[in-house]
């Protein structure tokens, strides 16, 4: 694979699908899942050829083709698992999308091919700037696709996400500036390197966090995310919770934390407040919505948010974790949103009310819905296990307060998930058409199948998908570590008593002498 | 220094006068019948004008030499870009013209007038003394044979009142604002004894005393009437609007690029000495300029007013590169000009190709309604100008805001940065605007003309350059930018 572009060419497929589709009119369904599966070869290539244990960054290319910055590309693990999480979902999104759409279908595709052009490259990335222009250029297709082919009130959806999306990020540019003009560089693994003075970390930090903390989203700035994926089709949404709500998480980990490690430690308890919030309110919150949409994506801010929790951990489990959780909430949440629209398809609403007893006339939706909603919940043996476990664990170490209100999400998880599959699937069958929904379809059981047998993957053997992160994240824990805030669970050696537990009193009848206090915790 | 070296310096704007006469006497005997031979003879006058500043314009040209006339004029890099970039426009300007005063927009006056060609090439004559102005003298004189032409050419369309209307608004409030910048412009003469850049600049050093920091406030307020910055806008979206929309094309491009132009050499060249005396007046000039630009155009239901607002906001961010007052900044500022100008003319094409069956311009929001089903071409390059205007990459308009907010950080002005790039949010929601109108609601349908075949081509050119192909261009458009601001700062 040595001096072939294949992350270049990986972007230029669907870059070029976009282009036709644009012209092609219906045939650009064919058109753009051709693109897409021709996309996840390559990134099935990628993988096989990454080597674990390798040069930190691989496939790099570059090329002084711009004034200002420069073309360079080049992945890690963390960007690789990314960037395989984008191309599996792409081909998903495009079925989902075949007959549900069907006005201005050539621009739809268009519109998602050119998509996955950007998520590319905004995880391949390796100059800050040519990253802020894939991160930024996503708001193009994400409007149009929110505001064209979305639902009654998408107007005021895609005005939100825009804007609210586009404020945060305008002063991340104006830190980039700022970085670059002090480090001379603007080379991404570079600038993780370099140690930006104490002071000015903070302002850096949180202009990043800004830019990230909305993408992410973290309460208070996800009140942008319902409004989006209520409004958005379907793929739009798996795109929305698969992979742009990663892009947060993807900046946490390229940038604040390696690049202002001294800021992220001194706002780790602000992030920590702001996570256990959006756990148990958003949880809350989620538990009495009507519209499953909506219910869906504030449990998407919920998981987030132990994604953050992860990542501020400062420990290798917490970061790993917190990788896991966004893969495996990538797929889950995505899957989640495409057993809304199988059954939206048919009724053509997403009201709780209306459904029941699906279980009863479509077996395989109930049980591909209950693989995913257990996945949510975080059972073990699926892919949310593993990310959750790994990132309490993470937390706890660092504090077990946090990690004890994190945990409460677990269970309101459990309980609005299996609250709305007791609504949807069991019970008594109330409405007549819904009663007789066909079951899934071929086209459907090609959507869910991959993303269930992946789930189970990950949650059955996470070592495939951890090992390619594990010498990045070792990385960037060594580089963070010492930073680290103080923890509050690690053990405290106590001081040994004098004389043995049971010795006994000579004189009088005082029982055994004061016991130690330091090992309580 | 001899005449004959001063003569082949000013090479392009003798062709330009002879250019000019010549036409207009042509126009005199061949009347409206040969505005078009007038126009395509003018286009070539122009075109030929532009080849003879390519040689200097790739090596460079600063120092000395540069300088004719014993100092009145001065043809360095500087204004060899500017220039270049006007003449470009206004070539782009007379290609539209023709089949909109043909067509029923031109109301009851159909067809191109013999003067019209003429007075464009006056007013580019005008400008292109301006940018290579080097005496208060030669900046005037320039002005005000830019700032005459273009008064008729606001008014070409007699019979009409919107017309009309502009004209005379232009011309009252244009001879206002000469008047102030004369009257600057007298009292440095009359506190530095001199007219001309050099001189004003060396009796200028030291402590600046009240009677020169008058001139200096007079002088940018009157050019900041020029460019329309806030709080010197107030005509512009009147003129804009009322203006025959080729006019209004051709006066959100050239003439913008000779006035910030002209006003970047006189802020540094008359008054570089003076900079904390302006740099905070410029500050606040180009905050305001984004601002109520932006605030200004949510409202607006007519195009080419909001496009008239969209020009305020875009000469705010302009300013910025002028407020940091260093090299980097005046190159970003004409690395913004050129990307400014492309963005410009391809928006005001797509407005002359909004056009009923019988050519009728339509000009809202509400005419321009799901504009991506009946006209997917012209909708899409829209998309793109919004969005680049709006200054969200991958479009080129990214760049030009990313090469004046790194200027500004660099120079250290980060608060500043941040607060105009947070008002930039502020304009992305009339952008927006655009693309939703056009691709979210439902079809209006009225928009069913046909447009000429140069249409197309401009349209096409323009969006090609503001689309991410445009990044490609940017290491030789910085290239010639440094260099043009590089003779900016030699010193005198």
């Amino acid at each position: 694979m040595e001096g072939f572009p294949i992350l270049s060419i990986m972007m230029l497929v669907p870059l070029l699908g976009a282009i036709v589709s644009l012209f092609a009119g219906t045939a650009s369904r064919m058109i753009a899942l051709a693109a897409t599966l021709v996309t996840f070869v390559l990134g099935c290539l990628l993988w096989a050829n990454y080597e674990i244990g390798g040069a930190q960054w691989q496939f790099t290319e570059r090329a002084e083709i711009f004034a200002g910055f420069s073309y360079a590309l080049g992945i890690d693990g963390i960007a690789l698992m990314l960037i395989m999480l984008s191309v599996f979902l792409m081909p998903i999104c495009i079925l989902a999308s075949w007959t549900s759409v069907t006005k201005r279908v050539g621009e739809y595709m268009a519109a998602f091919l050119f998509m996955e052009t950007l998520m590319i490259g905004t995880f391949a990335a390796q100059d800050l700037f040519l990253f802020y222009v894939f991160f930024e250029a996503g708001l193009i297709p994400m409007y149009l696709i929110i505001g064209v082919w979305g639902g009654d009130n998408r107007i005021y959806a895609s005005y939100k996400f825009f804007l609210y999306t586009l404020l945060g990020s305008v002063l991340m540019l104006i830190a980039m500036f700022w970085m670059v003009a002090e480090a001379g560089t603007s080379d991404i693994p570079t600038l993780m390197q370099y140690d930006f003075p104490a002071g000015a970390q903070t302002w850096l930090w949180l202009a990043f966090f800004a830019s990230f903390a909305v993408k992410v989203p973290m309460w208070p700035f996800h009140t942008w995310l319902p409004d989006a994926h209520v409004q958005a089709p379907t793929a739009g949404s798996v795109i929305l919770a698969g992979v742009l709500l990663k892009l947060g998480g993807y900046g946490f980990v390229r940038f604040s934390l390696p690049m202002f490690p001294e800021a992220s430690a001194d706002f780790a308890w602000f992030v920590f407040i702001l996570s256990m919030i959006a756990v148990v309110y958003t949880s809350l919150v989620a538990l009495v919505q009507q519209d499953m949409k909506k219910l869906i994506a504030y449990s998407s801010v919920a998981h987030m948010a132990i994604v953050t929790v992860g990542l501020f951990a400062f420990n290798v489990q917490g970061l790993e974790g917190a990788m896991i959780v966004m893969l495996s909430h990538g797929l889950v949440s995505g899957a989640l949103f495409l057993c809304v629209g199988v059954i939206y398809d048919r009724l053509h609403t997403r009201e709780i009310e209306r459904y029941g007893g699906l279980s009863i006339n479509m077996p395989y939706y109930a049980l591909f819905f209950l693989l995913f909603t257990m996945a949510s919940i975080g059972l073990p043996g699926t892919s949310g296990f593993v990310g959750e476990f790994l990132s309490l664990a993470g937390i706890y170490q660092t504090s077990t307060l946090v990690a004890l209100i994190c945990t409460t999400g677990i269970i309101l998880g459990a309980a609005y998930m299996l609250y709305l599959y007791r609504r949807v699937a069991f019970g008594d069958q109330k409405n007549e058409d819904a009663a007789s929904m066909a079951d899934i379809s071929a086209r459907e059981w090609v959507m869910m199948a991959p993303i269930a047998a992946v789930v189970l993957w990950m949650g059955v053997y996470p070592e495939s998908f951890l090992a390619p992160m594990r010498a990045d994240i070792a990385a960037l824990d060594a580089r963070i570590a010492s930073a680290a805030p103080p923890s509050d669970s690690a053990l405290v050696v106590g001081t040994p008593r004098d004389e043995i537990a049971n010795a006994v009193e000579c004189e009088g009848d005082h029982g055994a002498t004061e016991t130690g206090e330091g090992g309580d915790h | 220094m001899d005449f004959a070296a001063s003569f082949e310096l000013i090479g392009s704007e003798l062709l330009l006068t002879a250019a000019g006469l010549i036409l207009l006497l042509v126009a005199a005997w061949g009347g409206d019948k040969a505005a078009r031979p007038i126009a395509i003879l003018a286009v070539a006058a122009l075109f030929g004008a532009g080849f003879m500043l390519v040689p200097d314009l790739h090596f460079g040209a600063d120092g000395p030499d540069t300088l004719a006339f014993g100092g009145l004029v001065k043809v360095d890099s500087f204004a060899l870009f500017a220039k270049a970039l006007i003449y470009l426009a206004a070539i782009a300007c007379l290609i539209v013209a023709p089949q909109f005063f043909d067509s029923e927009a031109a109301g009851s006056e159909r067809g191109m007038r013999a003067e019209y060609p003429v007075l464009m090439l006056f007013a580019v004559l005008g400008m292109s003394i301006m940018v290579s102005a080097n005496d208060f003298m030669t900046l005037y004189m320039g002005l005000e044979l830019n700032s005459l032409a273009s008064y008729v050419l606001a008014a070409i369309l007699r019979k009409d009142t919107r017309s009309a209307e502009a004209g005379l608004k232009y011309f009252v409030l244009g001879a206002l604002a000469s008047g102030i910048l004369l009257y600057g412009m007298s009292l440095l003469y009359g506190f530095t004894g001199g007219t001309d850049f050099s001189s004003v600049r060396s009796a200028l050093s030291g402590e600046l005393a009240y009677g020169p920091l008058f001139g200096l406030i007079f002088v940018l307020a009157g050019l900041a009437f020029k460019i329309a910055a806030v709080p010197f806008h107030m005509w512009t979206p009147d003129v804009y609007e009322g203006a025959p929309t080729p006019v209004t094309a051709f006066f959100s491009t050239a003439p913008k690029v000779a006035a910030v132009a002209l006003l970047t050499r006189v802020a540094f060249e008359v008054f570089g000495g003076q900079v904390v005396a302006w740099q905070q007046i410029v500050m606040f000039t180009a905050l305001a300029s984004i601002v109520f630009g932006a605030l200004g155009a949510i409202g607006q239901e007519n195009l080419k007013r909001l496009l008239a607002y969209s020009s305020i906001n875009n000469v705010g961010f302009i300013l910025l590169g002028l407020a940091v007052a260093t090299v980097d900044g005046a190159s970003a500022m004409l690395i913004y000009l050129f990307i400014y100008v492309a963005m410009s003319l391809g928006s005001f094409v797509a407005l002359l190709m909004l056009r009923s069956e019988s050519g009728d311009l339509y000009e809202t929001f509400s005419d321009i309604r799901g504009l991506a089903v009946t006209q997917p071409a012209i909708a899409w390059s829209l998309l793109f100008l919004m969005f680049s205007l709006a200054g969200i990459p991958p479009l080129l308009g990214f760049y030009s805001k990313f090469v004046i907010f790194q200027a500004t950080v660099e120079a250290g002005l980060i608060a500043f940065a941040a607060i105009a790039i947070a008002a930039s949010v502020i304009g992305a929601f009339y952008y927006i605007k655009f693309v939703k109108v056009m691709f979210f609601d439902e079809p209006a349908g009225v928009v069913t003309g046909k447009s000429g075949t140069a249409h197309w081509v401009l349209l096409f050119l323009t969006v090609a350059i503001i689309s991410p192909l445009g990044y490609l261009l940017t290491p030789s458009l910085t290239d010639l930018a440094d260099k043009a601001a590089a003779a900016l700062f030699i010193a005198v």
